[in-house]
């Protein structure tokens, strides 16, 4: 019915696409036009449609993903390119979107479906914890379900109830799925590209408040980069980066979190204090060696998050890095998250979501000599 | 109305289908598309519990809708599935009560059931079982020690899904049924004519994903049949506490598919509607809801005590509408089975038993560094740690029992 679409090549199938993908990157990158402002709305969106193109057996969907292309606009123009068999909207039920991708995957596809926001993700909860998160292990590695579920998370945009928690700590305590977030514009095509290209099952946490945030980047090289390392395997995933070197003291941030963190460090280095921020870019895998590597050289740490703090990632950061860095800590390592409150509302939002002042009175603590 | 004979549709874009597929057979029959997809007023019924065939008429069909009775070597490959389902049923739950086996759900009496469910597939075909359907399973070509090591409690699953076709038999109930309308949908893009089988109990019916499921698969126009095994208890929660529709197959039309009602204890009716259904879908006519009756001949598990929440009158009664006797007795009269064709089967059967016995009775030695490899296809760092960390613990409780051996 449709000759288009064939079996993934990395999972569960036979028919190679990794040629057809190579050459159809190459072709794109043709179009390279240099840096220039880019959303990261756009980013992600330039990176379905370039997945799309490469590997037949990408499929989208979700809820009001097709005509309309998502709430948030990410998927527009996809059903325009690539036909409503491969970018669709489904019935309204979440369990329904992640339970047939399940399905998808197994049978030689490659999901990427949109959970509308991360507050409409819990319908789905089972599926992804007893199945999206189990079925490798459960099959020894036989059935491999490479699939992304794209979660917009996170505060800031003065949403009303439901439409602004920090879900990630849910699916990062979940053995067996990967959790991505990118905090910058180029990660979030490159990070997303290969979150379509893993055989593992990835979470894909946006943080909806930078879906509008503009970096200068240049799409064509990204993609160029992308096509470089599906062939040297150089991804990613448990790599950390240092999105701002300094001295004195760690911010370690992911998400939404890191511009906030990076406006701390630029308020501090006003005072006269060099703080270095790491951007954890995958929450699973971390990565233990960077973030560590900064807090031996620091000597203090502040941990940052949106998401409440209690039995979160911000709390495992703080255990990973104490058991690592104990002798090389002037300070208790501090953290600051949301208060241990539900998500509040818009008028309240300020007060609830970790500030530039915040984080400065937390670093002040952090046992300065003089 | 049904699942009638001689209704096919073509398969168009998912978005038209379905009224299409509607449009012509109300137009084709002169009834209204609710008449179209409710089942019939009585379950289907061919062979009665005594083993007679049942009169063309009062088999439950509408006129002109009747199933023509499966070939005879069709029926003697279900008695002999019947027949070795239910000794590996008996075998396992006495493997059970050994301690060989942690729990054993037995479908002991629900055999037509699951000798029906994996006869009406091709091997292109898929299926979705839970945890009772193991002898499903099996009849689908698994071996039956690799079905079983899911119960043996040395891993959590013993085949490969994608060799045989066969999902994970999966516990959280109707999640499943995603994933076959998942699997369903991809081959329908792909253009293949994949038929994908679906299997949930009565109480299932209750779960969201039920819903989400069928009306996917409406939706999505997929060749997915829904087939329910009401064997009347959710452990010990009976089905009147489940539903109060007319009857599960009911539940079809309002997903905008049809449903038929078949007596779960006769093999003849269970391939003759299952047949049909797998032959529809693959032309076409979209999802299909098939509702067995039978009943749990057993407790739950070995861990649940039935006596506490049914009379062993009712036990009793369902007891004379054994689907294996029945079969035996329809087979014998019609001159299809003497005692040396018996013989052989029980033979089979035995044979499959001892196979049993030989391969749950084996100490199959774990490996503990088997938790951590196969989490991830790319293992992250966290694991490899632990894995060393394991194995550190290991390797020094291993020095300590050998110092502890010298030191006698």
């Amino acid at each position: 019915m449709s000759p288009t679409i064939t079996t993934s090549s990395e999972a569960n199938g036979n028919v190679s696409a990794a040629t057809a993908r190579a050459a159809a990157s190459a072709a794109a990158s043709a179009e390279a036009t240099g840096p220039q402002p880019v959303t990261m709305a756009k980013a992600l969106n330039t990176a379905l449609a370039d997945a799309m193109h490469a590997d037949s057996s990408v499929l989208v969907f979700g809820e009001d993903v097709g005509l309309l292309g998502g709430v948030f606009r990410i998927t527009d123009g996809l059903t325009a390119t690539f036909g409503e068999q491969r970018c669709f909207d489904t019935p309204l039920a979440e369990s329904g979107i992640v339970g047939m991708a399940v399905g998808m995957a197994i049978n030689g596809m490659r999901p990427v479906i949109e959970m509308q926001f991360d507050a409409f993700a819990y319908p789905a909860f089972e599926q992804i914890v007893s199945h999206v998160a189990k079925m490798h292990n459960r099959t020894k590695g036989t059935v491999k379900l490479p699939m992304v579920i794209r979660i917009p998370y996170g505060g800031g945009i003065g949403g009303v109830e439901h439409h602004c928690d920090s879900s990630e700590s849910y699916y990062a305590h979940t053995a067996g799925l990967k959790v991505y977030t990118p905090a910058t514009v180029a990660d979030g095509y490159r990070m997303l590209r290969e979150a379509i290209d893993s055989d593992d099952p990835v979470v894909f946490m946006e943080p909806k408040k930078m879906y509008w945030t503009k970096d200068s980047v240049d799409l064509g090289e990204l993609r160029r980069l992308h096509t470089e390392g599906t062939t040297t395997g150089r991804t990613s995933e448990g790599r950390a980066a240092v999105a701002r070197p300094g001295t004195d003291a760690t911010l370690i941030a992911y998400g939404p979190s890191v511009p906030t963190a990076l406006a701390a460090a630029e308020a501090a280095a006003l005072e006269g204090r060099s703080l270095e921020v790491i951007d954890v870019r995958t929450i699973v895998p971390f990565d233990d060696e960077t973030v560590c590597e900064s807090v031996r050289k620091t000597g203090r740490a502040v941990v940052i998050a949106e998401a409440h703090g209690f039995a979160s990632v911000s709390s495992e950061i703080v255990a990973r890095v104490q058991e690592r860095c104990f002798h090389y800590l002037a300070a208790p390592i501090r953290r600051v998250t949301g208060f241990d409150v539900p998500y509040p509302a818009p008028k309240l939002e300020k007060y609830y979501l970790p500030g530039v002042d915040r984080i400065l009175d937390a670093v002040d603590d952090l046992q300065w000599e003089n | 109305m049904t699942i009638s004979a001689d209704h096919t549709a073509t398969d168009t874009p998912s978005t038209a289908a379905p009224e299409n597929a509607l449009t012509e057979a109300v137009q084709k029959f002169g009834i209204t598309v609710e008449d179209y997809m409710l089942p019939a007023r009585h379950q289907i019924q061919m062979v009665d519990p005594d083993g007679s065939l049942k009169p063309k008429g009062e088999q439950g069909t509408q006129p002109g809708h009747e199933y023509p009775v499966p070939g005879d070597k069709e029926l003697l490959e279900a008695y002999e599935q019947l027949v070795v389902g239910r000794r590996v049923n008996d075998q396992n739950s006495a493997l059970v009560r050994q301690g060989r086996m942690a729990v054993y759900p037995s479908s002991h009496g629900q055999e037509a059931c699951q000798v029906a469910a994996a006869m009406c597939l091709s091997d292109g075909d898929w299926m979705f079982p839970t945890y009772r359907d193991a002898v499903a399973v099996m009849t689908r070509g698994v071996d039956p020690v690799q079905v079983m090591t899911i119960f043996r409690g040395d891993w959590h699953g013993g085949y490969d899904p994608l060799k045989y076709k066969v999902g994970i038999q999966c516990t959280p109930l109707t999640t499943q049924l995603l994933h076959a309308v998942g699997v369903a949908h991809a081959a329908k893009l792909r253009g293949e004519d994949t038929v994908v089988l679906a299997m949930c109990g009565d109480g299932a019916t209750s779960e969201g994903d039920f819903h989400e499921a069928l009306n996917f698969a409406a939706v999505f126009h997929l060749p997915v049949i829904f087939f329910v095994q009401n064997n009347k208890y959710a452990i010990s929660v009976p089905l009147a506490h489940q539903s109060v529709a007319p009857s599960l197959a009911h539940k079809a039309v309002g997903y905008g598919m049809a449903g038929e009602r078949v007596d779960g204890n006769d093999v003849v009716a269970l391939l003759a509607v299952l047949d049909r259904a797998v032959k529809l879908a693959r032309e076409g006519s979209g999802p299909l809801l098939v509702e067995a009756n039978t009943y749990r001949m057993q407790a739950h598990t070995n861990a649940d005590d039935d006596t506490r929440y049914r009379e062993s009158a009712e036990v009793a009664e369902w007891r004379a509408k054994d689907p294996v006797n029945r079969m035996r007795t329809y087979l014998t009269d019609r001159g299809l089975l003497d005692d040396d064709g018996e013989a052989r089967i029980r033979e089979h059967a035995e044979a499959v038993a001892a196979q049993l016995r030989e391969g749950l009775g084996e100490d199959v030695p774990v490996d503990p560094q088997e938790l951590f490899r196969h989490v991830f296809a790319v293992q992250t760092p966290q694991l490899k740690e632990q894995s060393a960390l394991l194995a550190d613990e290991l390797a020094r409780d291993a020095a300590a029992n050998d110092s502890k051996e010298a030191g006698k």
